[in-house]
């Protein structure tokens, strides 16, 4: 009995013990997390219930912003802009990575090493830099559009008009993401066995049945992670529009996408709690639409 | 003094700035100017010997400004009182500045003593009393000490909320080399001025009369010297009317030159727009009192080519004029000192603190200062020895009066190009896209508690 209850007791210690240590192993992690992770997303969610007036003050409103963020036009104008971007932009540049890496990979390109830094180079550049530079590129009055209208006596319509801007964009997103994506394809490739390679040769494949049969298959993972980050780019578009509302104010609206309503509102309207809630359902927005990405992504693969 | 006041929209350092290019300023005025400013508030008022006391006691203030100027007047009211620290702090450039503000008052500290605010965003403070009634501290003794455009400005209600730091009445700025060349004659009115931007670009299809892309601060101030009162504030009741004469007659003038292409495509403060003031592509800017600084540092191929003249009438041998831009230097209610921050304003706006930054290139909004021979006879070699000021300075006396600001223009002027913009570029008329404005604009204050009218 004595001995017994001594066991239970230095048992129970024990587990104490061990679950207590496990905590102070995790803990530094769990108290960072907390504070960088899980902190913002509960204050957002607070002040999400919540509105503030210039006259009036604050009070709690429940769910009343998320009601009006659904109702909100501008809102779903500038979720429709993205949401149309990410269905054209984002195969166009998948595609481009996709032809890159396999050119690389193919081991025929003469100076491969330098296309392949060249090809990655934009990404190293700084986004706002990026948007400025292309900016200017755009200018019809000073700019390259200009000096071409100029040289060859054309008149091209301005890539910064309302109608073309949001293809501006997309063409400087491209420029700056064919690069990194292209090199997590690239790496993809780089992990299948040679000897695959080597029985398809064997077996009389040319190369288009090797691309089709060995290196596309192959891809499939790596091109899942780069549409799922495309897709959180695309969603989260901010820099590129900020940088051009300064040269074309017309064209960028304060609504352009929805990160840039959510700045606007609050950095302008100071209406930080709506502003809150837009931030909030656009992410989760964005999780959903990963989410059932991934997992077709995955069912496929299957 | 070179890159100055709430226009330092450079390219690089815009990504924040530029979002809310609402920054791009114009005056703003509370609804009931100048005379009231004499009826103090009923609160214990301090007396000058108070305010001598808190500098002779000394203490330190942090001052929250862009204005570069100040600089040297902080320096200057060190030496002078030893016994006081100022701690001068850029904390952004218009709406960055204003939103740090807002957060540091919302959160009950790191709030400065003192603190850079543009006219046209004075009401919004004032109404939220976050900046302190001036008039407690005897700001209503500097009647007349001010220019009536600023003065006003700072005015909310019946509380003086700021002290004018300088001002933006506006003139005509013109590229005298571009005129002389196509015998162009410099405009005394809008009608001169739309048949000249007809010649010009007749002459020379690059060539422009001005730019514009929708510019709210523009549009506001162009109202104004109209006669235009679209804006209507009493309290928290506010209302809105671009369906009025004085914005109809701007609306009608400025269709014609849309509807001509005869306006410079360059956003202001681009990098365009800075190469078509030096090259002679954009040939006139009708802008504030601030401007002379900014092109001598911005646009060096300009140099002895530009001139200042009245801005353009409505009505032949008219005078009137409009403020463009200026800001005001106001006490937040939350400071913790603030007869000695009233001291360091007094001496900043009303004293020795002016002349130190009208030095340093700054346009201010005192008569004294305007009014002193030696400013209006600087000879701005940039200019070909033009006495500039001369113009500057009557431009200033002839301010339109009883103007109103929105108590959000802030956030009204971000959204003007979501709403007028579209004038710009598509078949939409002005008149349709400042009403789309004014709907904008109204639906905001509604949602903020403001009555509307």
């Amino acid at each position: 009995m004595v001995s017994e209850g001594y066991s239970n007791a230095r048992g129970v210690l024990a587990a104490r013990r061990r679950s207590w240590v496990g905590w102070q192993f995790v803990g530094p992690f769990m108290a960072v997390f907390a504070l960088v992770f899980l902190a913002p997303i509960a204050y957002s969610i607070y002040l999400s219930l919540f509105r503030t007036r210039l006259i009036g003050g604050t009070a709690f409103v429940g769910a009343d912003n998320y009601l009006k963020v659904l109702q909100d036009p501008q809102f779903w104008s500038a979720f429709g802009r993205v949401a149309l971007f990410l269905v054209v932009q984002v195969p166009i540049m998948l595609f481009l990575a996709l032809l890159v890496a396999l050119a690389i990979d193919s081991g025929r390109l003469y100076g491969s090493a330098f296309f392949r830094i060249s090809v990655f180079l934009p990404y190293a550049v700084p986004a706002v830099v990026a948007a400025l530079m292309w900016g200017f590129m755009y200018g019809t009055r000073f700019g390259l559009v200009g000096n071409i209208n100029e040289a060859f006596g054309l008149s091209l319509p301005d890539p910064l008009s309302p109608d073309l801007v949001l293809a501006s964009i997309g063409n400087i997103v491209t420029w700056e993401f064919v690069g990194y994506n292209m090199l997590i394809l690239y790496s993809a490739l780089k992990v299948v066995n040679p000897s695959l390679y080597e029985a398809a040769a064997l077996d009389g494949a040319g190369q288009l049945r090797i691309i089709w049969a060995i290196k596309l298959p192959a891809l499939r993972g790596a091109l899942l992670i780069a549409t799922i980050f495309s897709i959180i780019g695309s969603f989260q578009l901010f820099n590129e529009p900020s940088i051009l509302k300064t040269i074309a104010p017309n064209s960028v609206t304060t609504y352009f996408t929805p990160n840039y309503y959510a700045y606007s509102l609050s950095f302008a309207g100071q209406q930080f709690n709506y502003s809150a809630t837009v931030a909030i359902v656009m992410g989760i927005i964005t999780m959903i639409v990963a989410y059932l990405v991934q997992l077709r992504g995955m069912r496929k693969a299957v | 003094m070179a890159i100055t006041r709430r226009r330092a929209l450079l390219l690089g350092a815009a990504l924040t700035v530029s979002i809310t290019a609402a920054a791009c300023g114009s005056g703003d005025d509370g609804s009931s100017p100048g005379a009231d400013a004499a009826a103090p508030a009923a609160s214990a008022a301090v007396s000058d010997a108070d305010i001598q006391k808190a500098l002779d006691t000394g203490g330190s203030i942090t001052v929250w400004a862009w204005e570069p100027t100040l600089k040297q007047v902080v320096a200057d009211f060190q030496a002078k009182y030893p016994k006081v620290k100022v701690n001068l702090v850029n904390a952004g450039t218009g709406n960055d500045q204003y939103t740090a503000l807002q957060n540091a008052i919302k959160a009950g500290s790191g709030v400065p003593d003192v603190a850079q605010v543009e006219y046209y965003a004075l009401p919004q403070f004032a109404l939220a009393k976050s900046v302190a009634d001036l008039g407690a501290l005897g700001a209503g003794k500097l009647d007349g000490t001010f220019t009536p455009g600023p003065w006003s400005s700072v005015h909310v209600g019946n509380g003086i909320y700021g002290l004018p730091m300088d001002s933006g009445p506006m003139a005509l700025f013109y590229n005298k080399e571009v005129f002389d060349k196509y015998d162009l004659k410099v405009p005394t009115t809008w009608d001169e001025f739309a048949a000249d931007a007809e010649k010009l670009h007749k002459a020379n299809p690059k060539a422009y009369i001005t730019n514009d892309t929708g510019d709210a601060g523009f549009t506001t101030s162009m109202i104004w010297q109209a006669g235009g009162k679209p804006y209507t504030v009493d309290g928290t009741t506010v209302g809105i009317d671009f369906a009025e004469p004085g914005t109809q007659k701007f609306t009608a003038l400025w269709q014609k030159l849309i509807d001509g292409k005869l306006l410079a495509p360059a956003t202001s403060w681009s990098d365009a727009w800075y190469k078509g003031l030096g090259d002679g592509t954009i040939a006139t800017l009708v802008i504030g009192a601030w401007m002379p600084a900014n092109l001598e540092s911005g646009v060096k191929a300009g140099e002895g080519k530009w001139q200042v003249a009245p801005m353009p009438q409505w009505e032949a041998g008219g005078r009137a004029t409009a403020e463009n831009g200026g800001s005001s230097l106001a006490i937040p209610e939350a400071g913790a000192n603030k007869n000695l921050a009233y001291a360091f304003l007094k001496y900043a706006n009303v004293d020795e603190g002016v002349q130190t930054r009208v030095d340093g290139g700054a346009f201010p909004a005192t008569t004294a200062q305007l009014q002193d021979p030696k400013f209006q006879d600087k000879e701005f070699p940039y200019f070909g020895g033009q006495k500039v000021n001369q113009v500057l300075a009557e431009s200033a006396s002839q301010v339109v009066s009883g103007w109103s600001y929105l108590p959000f223009q802030v956030y009204a002027n971000s959204i003007f190009n979501d709403t007028v913009g579209k004038a710009y570029t598509s078949s939409t008329t002005l008149q349709d896209g400042l009403k789309a404005w004014q709907d904008a604009s109204l639906k905001y204050g509604e949602e903020q508690g403001f009555t509307v009218k």
